[in-house]
This record gives C-alpha cells, sequence and structure tokens, in this order.
C-alpha cells in the first residue's frame, strides 16, 4: 500500500529526514513514534501529498507521490492535530462542503451516517466554533472519513480529546481496520500506540531506528525500548 | 575562504578598465551637445542604467522560471542577485533622470511614461524583497520569489502602455508635448559611439557584480550550512 | 447502510469537468455561507469604502466642477482599498485555521481552488461596489447608472481579483502578511487602475466609444494575461 524509499526532506539547508525507508501493507495499522521535532508530521505530510519530498521514491496504492498525487488524494483521508474545520459555518455544512469537494456520492446519506458514527448527531446543526475542541476533533476525524477513504493518515489525533472522545477515537480505529483500510498514525502516546497497532515504528535521527511488530515484545518493555533507540 | 576564481577576477580587471574608457568617452570624446549643454552627458549613463535595470528584471524573472522547473537553488540566487542589482541601477536611471531634466525643463520629474515605468519597476523590485525578507523557509522564499518575479516582469510593458497611452490622450504641459520625445536630439557618430559603449560597458559591470553577488550567496549557504552541522553535533 | 464505516470506497463518479465545477461550486457555496454568518468581510470593506469616501470630500472639495473630473478617481481608489481588505480576509480565513490543507487534500485539480476563490472574492468586491455606487450617487448627485459602466467595473474588478487572489496567498504565509498584499498587488495591477478610472470618466462624461476603446482594450488584455499567468503559477504557490 505504501512504499517509501530513501526518502530525504530537508527544509533549506536544514534535514529532518535522512533517507527514510517506510512500507506499510494493505490493513496493517502502523503507529510512528518519536521524540518531537523527530519529523513524524513532516513524514505524514509528505504521505498526505501535502509536502513535496526533497530527495526519495513516495508510493501509495502504487501511485506516485508527488507526480500522481492528484489520483492519490481520492484513496486518503487525512486528519491532522488542527481541525481544518470552518468555525462560522455548522457541521452539517462544513461535512457538506468537503463532501461537495471531495465528490462524494450520495452525500445526503453519508453526512448523517458519518455523524453517527463519531456520535455527533445532536449537534448536527450547531456552528463549530461553537465546539469543544473534543467535539471539533471527532467532526475532523468524521471529515476524514466522508469518502470513504482506503487510506487514513492521523497526525496525533489523540491530542486534545477528552478520555470519552479517545475511547471512540479508539473504536473508530479498530473498526476502521477491520474493514481491512490501511492506517498510519503518528503519536506521543506510546501505551494506546502499542495497543492499537499491529506495528510500532520509532522515528529517530531522520529514519526509522526500529519497528516492532504486535507480540514481538512486551507492552512494558515498550517504553524501555523507546528511550534507547532515541537516546542512542 | 574560497579564494576568487580566475575568472572572476579577469572579468573584474576588464570591467573596471572599460569603465575607465566610458568615462573618458562621456566627458571628453563625445562633443557638447548644442542645445543642452553638458548636461546632456548624462544620458550615456541614464540609458544605460535603465537598461540594466530592465535586463536586471528579465533575468530575474527567467531565473525564477527556471528555478521553478528545475529546483535547483543557484537559479534563486541568480534572481535575488539580479533584483539587488536592479535595485541600484534603475534608482541611478530615475535619479539621473531628473538631474538631466532639471536644467532642461526647470523640473525634476516629467511623467514621462519610461520615467514613470521605471519607478513603478523600482516598486516591484521593492516589493520582491520585502515578500522574501517576510517568509523564514527557504523553499517557500524561492519558489515565491520566482513566482512573483514572473508576475511582476509581466507587468511592466502592460503599465508602460498604459501610461503612455495615458500621455498621448492627455499630454502634460510641463515637457514636450510628444510623450517619446524625452529630450529628443540628434546624435552625431561620436555620440553614438558613447553611447553605445556606455551600454557595454554597464552590462559588463552587471554581469561581474552578478557573478560576485551570487558568489556571495553561495558562501553564505555554505556558512548556513557550517552552522547546522555545528549545532546537531 | 448498516455498516459503520461503509464499504472501501469510491468517491462519487461523474466526468472529471464535473467534478471540477462542482468543486469550484463547493467554495464560493461556502464562502457565501459563511459570510451569511458572520458578516465580517462585507462588513469592514463597506464600512472601510465609506470612510474613504468621506475623507475624499473634506480633502478634495468636491464642488461640482471637480466632481465631473474626479468621481471616476475616488471611485477606483475606494475600490481597491476596500478589495485589498477582502483579499486579505478571504485568504486569512483560509490559512489560520489550517483549512488551507482541507483544500489542498481535494481529489481536484489545485486549479479549481483558485477559480474558486477568485469567484468568491469578485462576487464579494461586486457587491461592495453595487452598495458603494449607489451611494455615491445620493451623496453626490451623481448620475452613475449608466450601463457601459457596469462593464467597465466588470472588466477591472476581474482583473484586479484575479491578480490579487493569486498575490494573497502568497502574502498570507508572511510574517508581514496585512502590509505585504498591498505593496505587492498595487504596483502590478495599476494598469487597471488606470484603465479603469480613464474608461469610467468616458463614460461618465458621455463621450463616444472610440474615445475611450483603447482603455477597454487595454483591460480585457490585462485580464487574459494574467489570468493565464495566475492559472499557470497558481499551482506553485500552494504545493509544498
Amino acid at each position: 500500500m505504501i512504499k517509501v524509499r530513501g526518502l530525504v526532506k530537508a527544509f533549506g539547508v536544514k534535514p529532518v529526514l535522512r533517507g527514510l525507508d517506510f512500507q506499510v501493507d494493505e490493513g496493517e495499522f502502523v503507529a510512528v513514534v518519536g521524540p518531537n521535532g523527530a519529523g513524524k508530521t513532516t513524514l505524514l505530510r509528505i504521505l498526505a501529498s501535502l509536502t513535496r519530498p526533497t530527495m526519495g521514491e513516495v508510493s501509495l496504492a502504487g501511485l506516485q507521490l508527488p507526480g500522481q498525487s492528484g489520483a492519490a488524494r481520492k484513496i486518503l483521508g487525512v486528519v491532522s492535530h488542527q481541525p481544518l474545520l470552518y468555525g462560522d459555518l455548522t457541521a452539517d455544512q462544513n461535512l457538506r462542503f468537503f463532501g461537495r469537494l471531495y465528490g462524494v456520492a450520495e452525500l445526503e446519506d453519508r453526512i448523517p451516517e458519518v455523524l453517527e458514527i463519531v456520535r455527533l448527531s445532536p449537534r448536527r446543526y450547531d456552528l463549530v466554533r461553537e465546539y469543544s475542541r473534543g467535539m471539533q476533533q471527532r467532526l475532523a476525524i468524521g471529515r476524514g472519513i466522508l469518502h470513504r477513504p482506503e487510506l487514513l493518515l492521523f497526525d496525533e489525533p489523540h491530542t486534545g480529546l477528552d478520555p470519552d472522545s479517545a475511547d471512540m477515537l479508539d473504536d473508530l480505529l479498530i473498526k476502521v481496520t477491520g474493514e481491512g483500510r490501511t492506517v498510519v498514525m503518528t503519536s506521543h502516546d506510546l501505551i494506546r500506540a502499542g495497543e492499537l497497532a499491529s506495528r510500532v515504528d520509532i522515528l529517530s535521527g531522520g529514519k526509522i531506528a526500529r519497528s516492532v511488530k504486535r507480540g514481538e515484545i512486551d507492552p512494558g518493555e515498550l517504553n524501555a525500548l523507546y528511550y534507547q533507540v532515541t537516546r542512542g | 575562504m574560497e579564494p576568487v576564481p580566475r575568472n572572476l577576477k579577469i572579468l573584474s580587471g576588464i570591467t573596471i578598465a572599460m569603465f575607465v574608457i566610458a568615462l573618458y568617452m562621456v566627458f571628453i570624446y563625445a562633443p557638447r551637445e548644442a542645445v543642452m549643454g553638458d548636461v546632456q552627458r548624462v544620458f550615456y549613463f541614464h540609458v544605460a542604467a535603465g537598461w540594466v535595470g530592465a535586463l536586471a528584471f528579465l533575468v530575474t524573472a527567467i531565473a525564477g522560471g527556471v528555478y521553478l522547473a528545475k529546483r535547483n537553488p543557484k537559479w534563486d540566487r541568480v534572481a535575488v542577485a539580479s533584483v539587488e542589482i536592479g535595485v541600484v541601477f534603475t534608482f541611478i536611471n530615475i535619479v539621473s533622470g531628473a538631474i538631466w531634466a532639471r536644467p532642461i525643463w526647470n523640473t525634476w520629474w516629467t511623467w514621462d511614461p519610461r520615467l514613470v515605468t521605471a519607478t513603478i519597476m523600482l516598486l516591484l523590485y521593492l516589493a520582491y524583497l520585502m515578500l522574501r525578507q517576510g517568509i523564514d523557509d527557504p523553499d517557500r522564499r524561492a519558489r515565491f520569489g520566482s513566482i512573483y518575479g514572473i508576475v511582476a516582469f509581466v507587468s511592466v510593458p502592460i503599465t508602460f502602455l498604459s501610461i503612455r497611452i495615458f500621455r498621448t490622450i492627455h499630454p502634460v504641459v510641463i515637457g514636450s508635448g510628444d510623450p517619446s520625445a524625452e529630450g529628443a536630439f540628434d546624435m552625431t557618430p561620436p555620440m553614438l559611439q558613447a553611447f553605445m559603449f556606455s551600454l557595454l560597458t554597464f552590462t559588463f559591470i552587471y554581469a561581474t557584480l552578478l557573478w560576485y553577488r551570487m558568489r556571495l550567496g553561495r558562501l553564505s549557504e555554505q556558512v548556513e550550512k557550517r552552522k547546522m552541522e555545528m549545532m546537531s553535533i | 447502510m448498516a455498516e459503520g464505516v461503509g464499504a472501501v470506497g469510491r468517491v462519487g463518479r461523474g466526468s472529471a469537468l464535473g467534478g471540477y465545477l462542482r468543486a469550484i461550486g463547493a467554495i464560493v457555496w461556502k464562502d457565501i455561507a459563511a459570510e451569511l454568518r458572520s458578516r465580517e468581510l462585507l462588513g469592514s470593506m463597506l464600512v472601510f469604502a465609506l470612510l474613504v469616501i468621506l475623507i475624499f470630500n473634506f480633502a478634495l472639495e468636491l464642488d461640482l466642477r471637480v466632481r465631473q473630473t474626479v468621481t471616476s478617481g475616488v471611485l477606483w481608489v475606494t475600490f481597491a482599498f476596500a478589495g485589498t481588505l477582502g483579499l486579505n480576509r478571504s485568504m486569512a480565513i483560509e490559512k489560520d485555521r489550517g483549512c488551507l490543507d482541507g483544500l489542498l487534500l481535494a481529489p481536484v485539480d489545485r486549479s479549481a481552488l483558485y477559480f474558486g476563490k477568485v469567484l468568491s472574492n469578485l462576487l464579494f468586491m461586486i457587491i461592495v461596489e453595487a452598495i458603494i455606487l449607489p451611494l455615491y450617487s445620493l451623496l453626490y448627485n451623481v448620475n452613475l447608472f449608466q450601463p457601459g459602466l457596469i462593464v467597465v467595473i466588470l472588466l477591472g474588478s476581474i482583473g484586479y481579483v484575479v491578480v490579487g487572489t493569486l498575490l494573497s496567498a502568497m502574502a498570507v504565509q508572511a510574517r508581514t502578511r496585512d502590509i505585504l498584499l498591498p505593496i505587492l498587488l498595487f504596483p502590478v495591477v495599476l494598469p487597471v487602475l488606470v484603465a479603469a478610472v480613464r474608461a469610467t470618466t468616458g463614460i461618465l462624461q458621455g463621450l463616444p466609444l472610440e474615445d475611450f476603446q483603447a482603455w477597454l482594450n487595454l483591460l480585457i488584455a490585462y485580464d487574459a494575461i494574467f489570468l493565464g499567468v495566475a492559472i499557470v503559477t497558481f499551482d506553485y504557490v500552494v504545493e509544498e
């Protein structure tokens, strides 16, 4: 599904990603963890076709980025830590706008469906600027899945969520992988990452320093391993 | 410190020599103009500076286009260097235009289409530099600079045309009624030679400065890189 | 559709052109809907325009005779300044909440985003102009209701917005964002202002078409040229 080889990204003379290799198969759920500034968001933005690589190969479902990013965006759903929503519009209007923009079929049915999934149906016609942070994030997730993407990219989605919303998000993530979709999630939360993902990749020094499949090590040891890898 | 390349030294030498010769040609070799007197000699450098200003702008626009296509930072350095030189020479063009106009038409400023266009070009250059200054990401800075360089350059001929039409329909009282006059005079052969040589000299000055400036840009980028490397140790 | 997220799916079918036009329409609709709710764009543009006209009144002593010659200049200066506010605000909304990314993720050609923004910017500018013109007519007892005027205003506004949208997309990403847009925009858009003012004066003074035909041609040429330039370069503004 995702094939990344020798990915380099530099901002001016400052290198962030230094020849990163990364691979995700269909249906996998990979969590990417690492210290602040390690380049997790940069990696995700490159996969989302929002940022161009300086060097290296990136392909999604066989489509090359950045050349075929237009086609790639059809199968991509992105949730970043900014809600990407219009405060002056209602939840319904926001979803309607993005639905039209993304060319979602049967939008009239899809909107209530999505609101139901993220449990925001009662607030459908309320303005987004009146939402709490947690609710905005939930709606943002709704926007991310609106067009039924095959590949979902989440950038630290649990940030700022109350425990209720966080649990709802976890349920959603599990359901989504159960349906065969592919998920890449960056996270600060090692424990959650270890529980949810089928694989945890540790990004350090501009590359994937260590990759741990579920069951390979005890969850308790993940923490120690993380510090070992990122300090070393 | 990287030494100045030999070719650049040679070019600098040639340019300096040409400038000395140009000075001689403009002030001594070319005859005194009958109507305007010695002040007319400003004309040689005035036009040459204007020519360099326009050339610099063209180079910036083209370098911008090439940068967008190839993404080699070298082209962005060309664009910036060219703009900086262009600002200076356009300014010289405008000021020398004023110096020329004052004794002849008793005013510092004539709304001559070329003069106005030069001023607008100066404003465009300055806007270009301000745009770059307001952006921190070097990648984005280069991209936006390239785009604005192209947009700005495309607007210059249209601006010139619009002021030209303006002048033909609304002749300004100061200065001659014909907008293309700008103190027209007949050039005798020695004057023509001085004129052409000035143009050539200024072009050489442009090329030399451009080379130096680009070198400066490259070196400062290397310094940045070293700094980065030092900090991550 | 009982299953949760839905079958691994396709986006809506339909021609690529349909999707393109729909995206443009969606952006315009969204800007209108948001503006209806907040009224911040139109409100600020209108108030500012009125203030400018008021200042001109005292600065220029628009007595009856002077008014004839100066009206079109006053109008277009007003439109230019108010237009800058609108352009800035319109882009700032997208940039500040990261909404620009939401737009960029759409599986549609980037130029659709450009056209969408151009159309909504144009719409707001025209609304402001449509309110200012009758107001000016009233205040100064000048008849501005000439049919040819609409053509000039349209052509001028199009040129202004086409370049303005492109440049505001860049300016909004700079630190000096608010002051930068006018500095970038005005020198480039000068031919539009010159041509629009002269054509407007021609129409208001009832001159025959040949007298100001050149200006209309200039406007059309400008609009066409910069539309082309913008279409080609917009991609480079938003790609990262």
